[in-house]
C-alpha cells in the first residue's frame, strides 16, 4: 500500500508545485522539439514549450478531474444506492434496469457523440459554452454519468443486506425516520467497499479523460492535458519521439498507482473483517 | 429455455428502439446542421432557397415527426445515404462491421486464452513469486492507455525496426494479416489484465471448494483437479463477468482502429461523427450498441450451458 500512495503523492506533490516553476504556455519558436538541457530537463514541444512544465500541468488537470469526477460519481451513486436498496420494489427494479444498462451499453462510441455535443444548440449561452474551462466541466459530467453506476450498485447490496439487521431494526422501532436511517446507521457500514471504489474510479476517470482528450473531444488548448499532449506528439513523432512517451507514461503511472492503491486498501478492509 | 432467449430478445429490441431515439436526438444537437453544410459549399444559395431545403428534407418538422420518418425507413432497410462515403450507409457500414467482427473475435480469444493460462497457474499457488508478477502484469493491462499502446507498438515495430505495417489492411490473405499483428495485439493486450484478474479470482475460490478436495481424496490427477473440476465451477462467475465486458472492447476497438487506420466500425463511427454525417453516425452507432447486446446475451446463454444450477425456465 505505500508504494502507489507514496507514487501518487509525488505526482500529486510535484503536479501542484508546477505554478511556481515556472509558465507552461510559454511558446518559444526558436527552440523547437528540443532535447533534454538545464533549461529543459525534458526538452521543448512543437512550440518549445516547456516539456516538464506542461507534463506537471496536465497532471492538474487530470488528477483534478479525477478526483472531482470521482467524488461525485461516488456521492450520486451512494444516494441512488440507498434509495433503491432501502425502499425496494419498482423504485429499485427501474434503477437497478438502467445500472445494467449503463454498464453493458459500448460507453465510448456513445461519449464520443456526448463530448461533440454543441452546447448552444441545448440553449447554453454562448458565451458560456466557449469559455476555457467548459471542457473540464464537460468531461467530468460524462464520467460521472457512466461511474455512478459502481458506488450504486455496492451501495444498494451492502444496504439490502443491512436493512433487516438487528440494530437497525432497533433505530425503526425507536421511530427514527428513514433519512437517519439511511445516514447514520446503514452508510457507515458500506464506506470501506466505497473508498476502494471511489480509488479505483480515479483511475478509470484519468483514463477516459485521457482518450477524449486525445481524440480532441476533452480538454482544448491553451489547457495542457497527457491526452491532449500525445495527440500533438503524434504529428511530430519522427522528429521527437520520446514526446510521445512521457504524457503516456504520466497517465499509466497515475492510474496503475490508484488501481494498485484501490487493491490494497481493499485487501486491508479484508482482513480486518475476516 | 425458448421462453428466457424469446423475453431476452424483445428486450433487446426496446433498448435498441429507445437508444436510437436517444441517439436520433443527440445527433441533432452536434455542431453545424446539414444545410449549413450545403450553403456553405454553395456561396450563391439564398436564405429563401435554405427554407426550401430545410422543407424538402423536412428538417422544420418536430423531433418526434422526423425521427419517426427516419425509423419507418430503416425498418424498411433504408437507413439512408452516407455523406461521407457517397454511398448508401448499409454498404460502407457492412464491410466494416465484418473487419471490427474479426478484430475483435481474434483478440477476445486470444486474451481469453492468455487470461485462462496465466490465472489458472497464479491461482494455483497463490502469493508465490509467479502470482505476484501475474498480478502486477494484470494491473499493468488495465492501467495502460489503448491509445498510448498502439501509439509505442507503432513507434517500435513500424516507424523502428520496420517489421509490420503502421495501419491499414493488406491485400490477399497474408497481407490482411500482416496488418492484423498490431491491432491485433494493442487489443489483446488492453483487455487481457481484467480478464485475468476475473480468471484468477474465480479460480483461488474454486480450488478452496470441498468438491475440489473430494476429487484429490479419490485420486484425481492434478492437471484433472485443475482443468476440469476447479476450472469447470470457476467458468461460470467468470462467464457473468465476460457479458459485462463486450461494451469495452468495441470501445477499445474504436481505438485501436482508429489509431491503425483500420477501416472497422469504431473508426467509421469516429469519422462519421467528426465528419457530420448523421445518418452514418446513428447507424453505426446503433450497430455497435446491438453487436454489444448481443454479445452479452450469447454469454448469458453460455452461463446456462456452463452451470447446471442455472435454468431459465
Amino acid at each position: 500500500m505505500k508504494g502507489p500512495l507514496v507514487l501518487l503523492a509525488l505526482i500529486a506533490a510535484a503536479a501542484l508545485a508546477g505554478p511556481f516553476l515556472g509558465d507552461p504556455s510559454a511558446v518559444d519558436l526558436a527552440d523547437r522539439l528540443a532535447g533534454p538541457s538545464l533549461a529543459h530537463p525534458l526538452g521543448t514541444d512543437e512550440l518549445g514549450r516547456d516539456m516538464l512544465l506542461r507534463l506537471l500541468e496536465g497532471g492538474r488537470i487530470s488528477l483534478a478531474i479525477g478526483v472531482a469526477a470521482a467524488a461525485a460519481a461516488a456521492a450520486i451513486g451512494t444516494a441512488v444506492g440507498l434509495v433503491s436498496g432501502y425502499l425496494g420494489g419498482w423504485v429499485d427494479r427501474i434503477l437497478m434496469r438502467l445500472v445494467d444498462a449503463v454498464i453493458a451499453l459500448p460507453l465510448l462510441p456513445l461519449l464520443i457523440v456526448l463530448a461533440a455535443l454543441d452546447l448552444t444548440k441545448l440553449g447554453v449561452p454562448p458565451r458560456l459554452a466557449h469559455a476555457d474551462g467548459i471542457g473540464l466541466v464537460r468531461i467530468v459530467c460524462l464520467a460521472v454519468l457512466i461511474g455512478w453506476t459502481t458506488a450504486a450498485r455496492l451501495v444498494r447490496g451492502a444496504t439490502l443486506i443491512a436493512r433487516n439487521r438487528d440494530f437497525v431494526r432497533a433505530a425503526r422501532s425507536l421511530g427514527a425516520g428513514v433519512p437517519h436511517i439511511l445516514v447514520r446507521h446503514i452508510l457507515p457500514n458500506v464506506l470501506a467497499p466505497l473508498v476502494v471504489a471511489t480509488s479505483l474510479s480515479v483511475a478509470d476517470v484519468i483514463l477516459l479523460e485521457s482518450v477524449l482528450s486525445f481524440l480532441g473531444l476533452g480538454i482544448q488548448p491553451p489547457l495542457a492535458s497527457w491526452g491532449s499532449m500525445l495527440s500533438n506528439a503524434q504529428e511530430t513523432i519522427s522528429a521527437a519521439p520520446l514526446l510521445a512517451v512521457y504524457p503516456g507514461a504520466m497517465i499509466f503511472l497515475t492510474v496503475i498507482a490508484c488501481n494498485l492503491l484501490g487493491d490494497a486498501l481493499q485487501r486491508r478492509f479484508e482482513r480486518r473483517r475476516v | 429455455m425458448t421462453r428466457y432467449a424469446a423475453i431476452r430478445l424483445v428486450e433487446i429490441a426496446a433498448v435498441l428502439a429507445l437508444m436510437s431515439l436517444a441517439i436520433y436526438a443527440l445527433i441533432g444537437l452536434m455542431p453545424g446542421d446539414p444545410i449549413d453544410l450545403m450553403r456553405s459549399a454553395d456561396p450563391r444559395m439564398t436564405a429563401a432557397d435554405a427554407a426550401r431545403l430545410k422543407a424538402l428534407y423536412g428538417l422544420d418538422r418536430p423531433l418526434l415527426l422526423r425521427y419517426a420518418g427516419w425509423a419507418t425507413a430503416a425498418l424498411g432497410g433504408d437507413l439512408g445515404y452516407s455523406r461521407l462515403f457517397a454511398e448508401p450507409v448499409a454498404a460502407a457500414l457492412l464491410p466494416r462491421l465484418v473487419n471490427s467482427l474479426v478484430l475483435m473475435g481474434s483478440s477476445f480469444v486470444l486474451a481469453f486464452a492468455l487470461a485462462l493460462g496465466l490465472g489458472v497457474a497464479a491461482a494455483r499457488r497463490p502469493g508465490s513469486r509467479l502470482d505476484r508478477a501475474v498480478n502486477l502484469f494484470a494491473f499493468a493491462g488495465v492501467s495502460l492507455p489503448t491509445f498510448w499502446l498502439a501509439l509505442i507498438l507503432i513507434l517500435v515495430f513500424a516507424a523502428g525496426l520496420g517489421w509490420l505495417p503502421a495501419g491499414g489492411v493488406g491485400a490477399g490473405f497474408a497481407g490482411r494479416l500482416v496488418h492484423l499483428v498490431l491491432p491485433v495485439a494493442t487489443l489483446t493486450l488492453a483487455s487481457v489484465g481484467g480478464y485475468t484478474r476475473y480468471v484468477r479470482a474465480a479460480m483461488r475460490e474454486a480450488l478452496a471448494q470441498d468438491h475440489i478436495r473430494t476429487a484429490r481424496a479419490k485420486g484425481a490427477s492434478e492437471a484433472r483437479v485443475v482443468w476440469r473440476h476447479a476450472l469447470g465451477s470457476a467458468l461460470v462467475p467468470v462467464a457473468t463477468v465476460l457479458a459485462l465486458s463486450f461494451g469495452g472492447l468495441v470501445s477499445g476497438a474504436l481505438v485501436t482502429e482508429t489509431m491503425f487506420a483500420y477501416p472497422g466500425m469504431g473508426k467509421l463511427i469516429f469519422d462519421a461523427v467528426m465528419g457530420n454525417d448523421y445518418n452514418l453516425a446513428l447507424a453505426g452507432l446503433l450497430l455497435a450498441t446491438a453487436v454489444t447486446l448481443f454479445g452479452n446475451f450469447a454469454a448469458d446463454l453460455a452461463y446456462a450451458w456452463l452451470d447446471p444450477r442455472v435454468s431459465y425456465s
